[in-house]
Parts: C-alpha cells; sequence; structure tokens
C-alpha cells in the first residue's frame, strides 16, 4: 500500500521509549518526509492508489451555500451518542465522538450535552437573570443589559463528574473513547465574569457560598463556594463565538472552569447568595462518590487532571505496520499543563509527548507522539501533569483509594462511581484493531 | 441616581461611555458601589423564584403535612413513576437500601445515604412531579416528605412535617461523609 513507503532518513529517527515510541523531535526534523510516511488510521480498509481521472462532482455545478453551515454528507458518522433519544423522563446525555475529531476544541454540535429534564425552549427576551440573599441590593438583569458589561474570552473544557466511569468497573468495559470519555468537551465561552455582577449588587462579606439555580423544569441547583465565584467565574452568553447552544444552557449558563460540570449550572436564572451550601439534591446525592469504607465524598469540585489518548482508540483501526501519530487530550483543573507521558509497552518505559502550543489553563491541550508500529500487539496508555504538580493517579492507585465495581461493569452509560482520573490503555492487536484493556 | 435611569441613558450612542463606567466602577475602589446595568428588584419580587432549602431550615415554607396525608399524594401523583409504597417502578425505590459497604456502586437511597431531610422537601418541592414540576402545594410536598420518611421508618407514622420538625429529623447517614478538597471549602 501507498501508505507504507518509508524514506532513507526515517530509519535514523530517535527511539524514545519501547515499541516504536519516537522522539517528539521528529515532528520536526521529519519535515515532508515524515509526513509522507505517516500512515492514518481508518474507520475500514483504504483503497489502493488508482489512476487519476476527474471525479463527477469535479465536472458539475457545486451545490448553494447554506445560511448556516452543516458538515459535509460524508461525514454523517461524526455524532454525538445519545442514552435517551427519545426523550423519555430520565436524564439524557450526549457524548462527544473524540476519536473523530481532533485539535483542542469542541464543535457546538457535538459539544457533550446532559440534560436531566430535557433543554427547555427558552425566549432570551424573557429570560432573566437575578442576583439576591446575602447582598446589599438585589439586582435582576436581561440578556441584552448583560451583553453590554466588559466581555472576557477563554478557553474553558466543561467535564461531567461522571465522566470515564466505566473505568471503575474490575474488568475492562468493551467501549471505545466516546462512550468512555465522551462527558468532556472543551469550548471557546465568551461572557462576563460573576466578580463584576456581586460587585454592582455589593456583596456582604459574610456570604461564604452561592446557590445558583437554572431555568429548566427541575430548577437544577448547585452551592458553590465564593471564593470560585470572585476568581474566575462567568456568565458564559457565547460559545465558540455563537450564542449558548440550547444543551449547553442558552442563553446563560455559569462557567466554572475546571470544576464539576454540574455545577455550571444551565439556563441560569438565579444567584442567592448565602452563607452555607443548601446541600441540594445534586450535591448532597448524587456527585459524592461512595468509597470503599462506605463513607462518601462530598464536596469534591475539581475536575483533576487527565489525559487520554484519543487516536489510535477503538474503532480506528491500523492499517499495517508503519508510522503513526499517537495524539489525545490532556486538562487539568488545576491549571495548565505541565507533561504527558506515553507508553507503548504498558508502562515500562515512557516518552514525553509533544504539547500543541498555547498550553491554556483549565482547557483541552493536543498531545502527539510519533511511532513506529512493528505490527506486534502493544499496549498504549498516556499519563498527564499539570503545573501545579498533580499527575495522574495510577489505576491501582484510583483502585487502592475508591475502590471498583465487585462484578464487571456491563452497560458503558453506567455510572458506577464519579470522578475516575486515572489512565486509559489501548491494546493494539496485530490485526490492527484497538480495545479497551487494563495495564 | 436610579439604575433604571442609567439603563435608560444606556441606550444609542452612550452605550459606550456606560459600560466604560461600568469597567472604571469594577476595576476601582470595591467600596463604592458600582453603577452598573443591574435593575433593582426586591426579595418579595423574587420570592416566586426562591425556593431554596437550607439544612438548617431557613427558606422553608409554612404548612404542614403527615405521613397519611402524604400517603394519599404520593398513590395519586408519584406511585406512576416510583411504584406503589415507593417501591420503585421505571423510576428509584424511594424506600429501603442496601449497606453503602456493599460496593462504590451502591444504589444510593433516602435512607442509606441523603444526610439532610430538608434536601427531599427541596428537591420534590423544586422538581417533582417530574411531568408537572412545582404543581403541589407546599402542604402537599409536606406530606409528601413526611410519609417517604416514615416509610423509611426515620420519623413515626403519626409524625408531622414542617418548618420546625423537618430540620431537626436525623437522617442516618448524616455523618457518612469525606470532605474531598478541604482547603476548597470557604
Amino acid at each position: 500500500m501507498a501508505n507504507h513507503r518509508t524514506t532513507q532518513p526515517l530509519r535514523d529517527l530517535e527511539t524514545a521509549a519501547g515499541n516504536g515510541l519516537l522522539h517528539r523531535r521528529a515532528f520536526l526534523t521529519g519535515g515532508a518526509a515524515f509526513a509522507a510516511a505517516v500512515t492514518g488510521y481508518t474507520l475500514s480498509d483504504t483503497a489502493a492508489a488508482q489512476q487519476l481521472s476527474d471525479a463527477p462532482w469535479s465536472k458539475v455545478r457545486g451545490a448553494a451555500i447554506q445560511e448556516y453551515g452543516t458538515p459535509s454528507s460524508f461525514e454523517k458518522q461524526v455524532m454525538r451518542t445519545l442514552s435517551n433519544p427519545r426523550g423519555e423522563p430520565r436524564t439524557q446525555h450526549g457524548r462527544t465522538p473524540h476519536h473523530l475529531l481532533n485539535g483542542t476544541f469542541t464543535p457546538n454540535g457535538l459539544h457533550f450535552v446532559i440534560s436531566h429534564s430535557g433543554n427547555p425552549d427558552i425566549d432570551p427576551n424573557q429570560h432573566r437573570l437575578v442576583i439576591h440573599g446575602m447582598v446589599r441590593r438585589p439586582l435582576v438583569f436581561t440578556l441584552d443589559a448583560l451583553g453590554r458589561y466588559p466581555m472576557v474570552s477563554r478557553m474553558a473544557f466543561v467535564e461531567c463528574g461522571g465522566n470515564s466511569a466505566p473505568l471503575f468497573s474490575n474488568q475492562p468495559v468493551q467501549a471505545d473513547v466516546q462512550a468512555i470519555h465522551g462527558l468532556v468537551s472543551c469550548a471557546e465561552w465568551t461572557g462576563v465574569m460573576l466578580s463584576t455582577l456581586l460587585d454592582e449588587a455589593g456583596l456582604d462579606p459574610k456570604a461564604t457560598w452561592l446557590i445558583a439555580e437554572g431555568a429548566d423544569s427541575l430548577a437544577l441547583s448547585r452551592s458553590i463556594p465564593i471564593t470560585k465565584a470572585l476568581d474566575d467565574a462567568m456568565i458564559a452568553l457565547y460559545q465558540n463565538g455563537e450564542r449558548l447552544m440550547p444543551g449547553n444552557g442558552y442563553p446563560m449558563r455559569l462557567l466554572l472552569p475546571g470544576w464539576e460540570g454540574n455545577m455550571q449550572v444551565k439556563w441560569l436564572r438565579r444567584i442567592k447568595l448565602v452563607d452555607a451550601p443548601a446541600m441540594s439534591f445534586y450535591e448532597a446525592r448524587t456527585y459524592a462518590p461512595i468509597l470503599p469504607d462506605g463513607k462518601a465524598y462530598q464536596f469534591y469540585f475539581l475536575q483533576e487532571v487527565k489525559s487520554f489518548i484519543t487516536h489510535p482508540s477503538p474503532g480506528l483501526k491500523l492499517s499495517g505496520p508503519g508510522l503513526y501519530e499517537i495524539s489525545g487530550v490532556a486538562y487539568s483543573a488545576n491549571g495548565r499543563i505541565a507533561r504527558v507521558m506515553v507508553t507503548a509497552d504498558g508502562g515500562r518505559s515512557w516518552a514525553q509527548a509533544a504539547l500543541q502550543e498555547p498550553v491554556q489553563a483549565k482547557a483541552f491541550t493536543r498531545f502527539r507522539v510519533p511511532w513506529r508500529w512493528d505490527g506486534g500487539p502493544v499496549t498504549l496508555q498516556s499519563r498527564a501533569w499539570d503545573e501545579g504538580g498533580n499527575v495522574q493517579p495510577t489505576r491501582a492507585e484510583i483502585v487502592a483509594r475508591r475502590g471498583q465495581t465487585k462484578a464487571p461493569v456491563t452497560n458503558p452509560a453506567a455510572f458506577t462511581s464519579q470522578h475516575y482520573n486515572g489512565p486509559t490503555s489501548w491494546g493494539v492487536e496485530a490485526n490492527g484493531e484497538v480495545k479497551h484493556v487494563y495495564a | 441616581m436610579s439604575t433604571r435611569k442609567s439603563v435608560r441613558r444606556c441606550g444609542g450612542a452612550a452605550v459606550r461611555r456606560c459600560v466604560f463606567t461600568v469597567a472604571v466602577v469594577v476595576f476601582g475602589s470595591s467600596l463604592v458601589m458600582a453603577q452598573g446595568l443591574g435593575t433593582p428588584i426586591t426579595e418579595a419580587e423574587i420570592a416566586a423564584w426562591d425556593i431554596s432549602v437550607m439544612p438548617d431550615g431557613r427558606g422553608l415554607p409554612a404548612g404542614s403535612g403527615t405521613p397519611e396525608q402524604g400517603s394519599k399524594v404520593f398513590a395519586a401523583k408519584c406511585a406512576l413513576c416510583h411504584g406503589p409504597e415507593a417501591k420503585g417502578g421505571t423510576n428509584a425505590a424511594l424506600v429501603g437500601g442496601a449497606p453503602l459497604t456493599n460496593g462504590i456502586d451502591t444504589p444510593k437511597t433516602i435512607a442509606n445515604f441523603w444526610p439532610y431531610a430538608t434536601t427531599l422537601f427541596d428537591f420534590t418541592r423544586r422538581a417533582m412531579p417530574w411531568q408537572q414540576p412545582r404543581t403541589l402545594s407546599d402542604d402537599e410536598v409536606y406530606a409528601v416528605t413526611a410519609y417517604i420518611l416514615a416509610l423509611n421508618k426515620i420519623i413515626g407514622p403519626n409524625d408531622m412535617m414542617n418548618a420546625q420538625t423537618l430540620p431537626k429529623v436525623r437522617m442516618p447517614n448524616r455523618d457518612g461523609f469525606v470532605v474531598r478538597f478541604p482547603e476548597r471549602m470557604p
């Protein structure tokens, strides 16, 4: 196959770790020869080279442009997976297809969504945001009023506290990266800093928490420490440049960069300043993971440092021995990603990944490692460090501290626990297929 | 100078100056009351939205209900999803629960997990019934809360729940929690 040609200079690429992991310098020094030699991952087997000729679409006038663009008709498989497609009276989840995306931000139509009672159809002109409680002057804001404040834009990942829950199974769940890690996404958010509005309302110094509440039918509410509210909390009005998607909180949501997704209340309509947490349903019950001794963690707040490999991953087949680019995403609530290491031999040796610049705090960082696959079975895994010195625990460390299920999990959409930030391992088999394994 | 006036002044060509004023105040002294674009509103005007209930009972409304009253409300408005006598249906059982030491994936229930009884009132009032949230009267919410607590033998079969009694209910798993990051707590 044409993909598997190897040119002379590439024989000398510096090896960084076992089973063919190459030094990240290869991206710079290999140049076009490296690019030409890299093998792509395929959803199905690629066709052999053939005599070129004009394709039918090159000989007719093309389609009219759309008022709001949609992806090519050949990209129909790039979709979220839905846990409750008919909107039955229970929570709905839409998971991001990380293995079919690249780069660092998630397109709005593919951003993960969890709606506990469906997405409300909010008229932005009638929506109101109230700030009250322990303030000198309760205030109400229209969307139009919020739009006149000084705006801030920032990249931020949003992750459900239950993302990666299948990894608490005592046996590896046979599922792809979308099923396992599809409840995290990353976008550029634009809006008004919450501290600006709290300052205007006149914060009572004795206020230590706020209760945020949505305009959905659940009136979902969460308690948030005032320290986070005054640090980097935002009332987000725009998502990747356009108004928020309905599933992500249109017309406004609370953005708490790096913190548990459920706390970043969507369809935000009310902020009440208080002096204690409300112990709402979702903080008192749902996002409080049970520990092996029968106690439970409370007020977890942070989405700790995590990484996972998206390319290759289950569903993306390797089409034969040769050069590949391993890539994935890393992120942390504790700031910028400092380092990502990748192993191809189940953890015996590690190569440092190249990090895509700019590396931004509390946002996806794309990492990449060049790799020469010799066609044998290998086990891939990534491990990330953040600038605070936090590192992803090993799976053994997570199991020791947090436990695992006693029986294998059969439903990848089940939430056996929350806040897993250990590694994910992919087993590449000799036929090029990728399976979820533990290593 | 009222904020209503300043909102009106912020129309048209004055927008830029108005935003500038906000920015100066934000980055200036925090002792000065910021002059912004929020419209003053009274707590009385917010009352219909202010449904937050605190664990110590603050926010609980007037009204009351008993387990017996609650059993009728439950049968009519809750059993469709939660099953007869709250034993579970298309949605979760609200009675019973295994010990949490059974495993990290033990189903969390009111009896084995919830630390505060006020959460039951708050969530029922704000979110239930699923298809018709915020249609129960406060008396009905107290009654359903009393019924579920009595089914779980957390209160007696004749105990009335109201703003004084509900916060005093001691939930079985009240002390079953560990704060994950104490340094992040206010």
